[in-house]
């Protein structure tokens, strides 16, 4: 195993033949099942398909069969000799930009298809925008139908640098709410229909000296982008009052950020109180250390007032305790923003209520944000939020566990957007 | 079962990260609702919920308690080992019965058919009636296309019905549970495991499962190309052949709608090589009832299925 487990989001265009890439991808390494292929040949054959329609493999509703269009993230598994693969599906069409921020929110990796005939469109523009927001590590561009293009490199040469260009110019605007660089591109020329280096490397395009996306998805490092201190947010108190634990008392969450050691000194937030941890506990056992992503129960020297919506913070740098920031916004609703409304606000463990105004919006094609007062569906733009009560907060770029946020529609409890901390402001009150 | 087609590797990383999603989620759910409940059928997803379940908790006891919805068409193992558990878990046990929703003439029965489809009916009248607000079930997104479409947090409306074009969308781990009176949410923690995972997990845990999950002899007949165990409620027709063959079973479901596959693995990890040597999947192995349509699963989960 290289790091166990790859997340990784595919996003494309209409048409792109992502799902088709992703079905050859299952197909060629044999993870589709005999049962799978029979069917999927038998519906093929119903569909009026020519052979095997890959795409079928992902389309798992009625309507996306019916219709051949994916409508809904699908997440599919699979494991190779090195790695185990998580790979989040996200369609083309309406909802684009809600479906690949939801696939890209917890991807190591984002595939990110073109037409090699279409070229780098509004969509590719968007796809990369949000991928290098939410801060995916490593973005492959994928250059499909390449025996359209007669297997040009030229035109595989082409595609690559105006990707790259738009990632640098995203990453490098002043006024980008991407303020570093962050991802790596690697771009690779694939026939998804016949299987060129999806799986295997393609004897139509010697020119091309990279490895297959298969190899690629399974060598590529996890980067996690952390730079923070240990950050703890509680879920539960945990206190057994049974026989032999009568004076329990630990928090139970999972490490957000960094790690969290025995014997570390700890301020408990937002009281802002201070303590050790004197233990590091699982059901299998004490740790030494919990570290990222692990869930655990700390128990702390002093018997605090701690409750869910607490953070424990690790020696260094803290979080900030705030009423009042600035995030980016990925509207992922029908019904626009609105300035006169409140919602409620879910980050880490919290969930408060607050406002929120409108800063600018990003124009995917010009790659530039101007002043706006409302966000629409799959709009990109900054906002200041004020929330009721105080959040323990970091900026996404540093943390992004404790940098992120959904926005919550009171009534009907619909998720309205996915927010990232960019700035933290005074608190006011 | 003896040529490898997918490697049987311990991905001992992969595991330990998958643990660690479920108990954020298991934790996420007693934080945050009122009256949560684990579904729990003695298969062996629910078994490894709930354990997980005991881990999350720890030393707490588990905070809710488990439902079983029952057909009625059990496998004797399966129950004696429901009850088992619910003793060793400490956990309070609430029966949905098919067969009551029939004698109230809440559901009917169609002879000859499965009851599996029944179920939705006293599961849902059994949420309502203990006014569950949170659903924890041991689904999987591999084990089927529409399920592969699922959320982790997933509403379900007053009716218990399944949008899946209307979805709310997921991001990072910060889980909508909010709804509105009346409705509920079911929450996958397996959502991200494999068949695979699951069976290492067992292996690494060392997690008791219902002996029908090991190779043993018993009397079976070819139905539909699947294996079916000559039971009570699944008697072989006059002329049918009936012979002894060393099975075990993939999944557990009711005995009615579910087969049983050729295998002489009798420990976890012999079933982990079986499993991962297979070229079939699970449902597709095993469940009568996925073979109705391509849409079979899609149109039960519409409707309040599992």
């Amino acid at each position: 195993m290289t790091d166990g487990l790859l997340r990784v989001v595919t996003a494309g265009s209409v048409d792109d033949g992502k799902s088709t890439l992703v079905g050859r991808l299952l197909y060629d390494s044999r993870v589709v099942m005999v049962d799978q292929l029979s069917a999927l040949e038998e519906a093929s054959e119903r569909l009026g398909y020519d052979g095997a329609e890959l795409a079928l493999l992902t389309d798992g509703l009625r309507a996306e069969r019916e219709q051949g269009i994916t409508i809904d993230v699908a997440y599919r598994y699979f494991a190779t000799a090195h790695r185990s693969f998580v790979m989040a599906d996200t369609p083309g069409h309406v909802q684009y930009t809600r479906n690949m921020v939801t696939g890209a929110s917890t991807a190591d990796v984002a595939v990110v298809l073109v037409d090699a005939r279409a070229g780098v469109l509004e969509q590719t523009r968007r796809h990369l925008a949000v991928a290098a927001l939410l801060r995916v590590g490593h973005i492959v561009l994928a250059v499909n139908k390449m025996d359209l293009v007669d297997f040009s490199e030229e035109r595989f040469d082409e595609l690559a640098e105006t990707a790259s260009e738009v990632l640098a110019r995203l990453e490098f605007s002043p006024r980008s709410p991407i303020s570093s660089r962050h991802t790596h591109l690697t771009a690779v020329p694939v026939v998804a229909t016949d299987g060129d280096n999806v799986v295997s490397r393609s004897e139509r395009m010697p020119w091309y000296a990279g490895i297959p996306l298969l190899e690629l998805l399974e060598s590529i490092p996890v980067s996690r982008v952390d730079s923070v201190a240990g950050r703890f947010p509680v879920q539960l108190v945990i206190r057994p009052r049974t026989a032999g634990y009568r004076d329990f008392r630990g928090y139970a969450g999972r490490v957000a950020a960094g790690s969290l050691r025995l014997g570390d000194q700890v301020t408990v937030l937002p009281s802002g109180r201070t303590s050790t941890i004197t233990a590091v506990e699982t059901a299998d056992g004490e740790l030494k250390e919990a570290e990222l992503d692990r869930s655990v129960v700390l128990r702390l020297a002093d018997d605090l007032d701690i409750a869910r919506g607490d953070v424990i913070a690790g020696p260094g740098d803290g979080p900030a305790v705030t009423r009042s920031i600035v995030a980016t916004l990925c509207w992922l609703a029908e019904e626009p923003l609105s300035a006169e409304r409140s919602y409620r606000i879910r980050h880490s463990t919290r969930d408060v209520r607050g406002t929120v105004k409108v800063l600018d919006r990003l124009n995917v094609s010009t790659l530039d944000s101007s002043p706006a007062d409302s966000l629409a569906l799959n709009d990109l733009g900054r906002v200041s939020l004020s929330t009721t009560e105080p959040l323990v907060v970091d900026r996404y770029a540093e943390s992004p566990r404790t940098g992120s946020l959904v926005l919550v529609d009171e009534l009907t409890g619909a998720t309205l957007a996915a927010g990232m901390v960019v700035d933290i402001l005074a608190d006011s009150s | 079962m003896t040529t490898s087609a997918l490697p049987a590797i311990a991905p001992s990383a992969a595991i330990r990260a998958l643990e660690d999603e479920a108990l954020h989620i298991l934790r996420e759910v007693a934080g945050s609702f009122e009256r949560p409940v684990l579904l729990f059928s003695g298969g062996k997803d629910s078994v490894v919920l709930l354990h997980l379940a005991s881990k999350a908790f720890w030393p707490g006891r588990i905070p809710f308690p488990v439902m079983h919805v029952d057909t009625g068409h059990n496998f004797p193992e399966v129950l004696t080992y429901r009850d088992e558990a619910v003793a060793r878990y400490g956990v309070r046990l609430v029966v949905a019965s098919v067969p009551e929703a029939i004698a109230a003439g809440r559901v009917r029965e169609i002879p000859g058919q499965s009851r599996n489809r029944l179920q939705t009916v006293p599961l849902l009248d059994g949420i309502a009636a203990h006014r569950f607000d949170a659903v924890l079930g041991g689904a999987r997104r591999d084990e089927e296309k529409a399920r592969a479409k699922e959320r982790i947090f997933s509403v379900r409306d007053e009716h218990g019905q399944w949008d899946p074009r209307n979805q709310r969308p997921e991001l990072w781990d910060l889980y909508n549970g909010r709804h509105r009176p009346g409705e509920h949410v079911r929450v996958f923690p397996l959502s991200n495991w494999t068949e695979l995972d699951v069976w290492h997990y067992i292996v690494a845990e060392d997690i008791a499962l219902p002996s029908i999950y090991f190779a043993h002899e018993r009397p079976v007949m070819r139905r539909d190309g699947m294996l079916i165990a000559v039971t009570e409620h699944t008697p072989a027709e006059p002329g049918e052949r009936v012979w002894t063959e060393s099975v075990r079973y993939r999944t557990v479901g009711d005995a009615t709608c579910t087969a049983a596959v050729r295998s002489t693995a009798v420990a976890p990890e012999s079933v982990v090589t079986e499993i991962a040597a297979t070229r079939i999947t699970e449902r597709g192995e095993t469940r009568a009832d996925d073979r109705t349509g391509d849409s079979a699963m899609e149109d039960r989960k519409r409707e309040g299925y599992f």
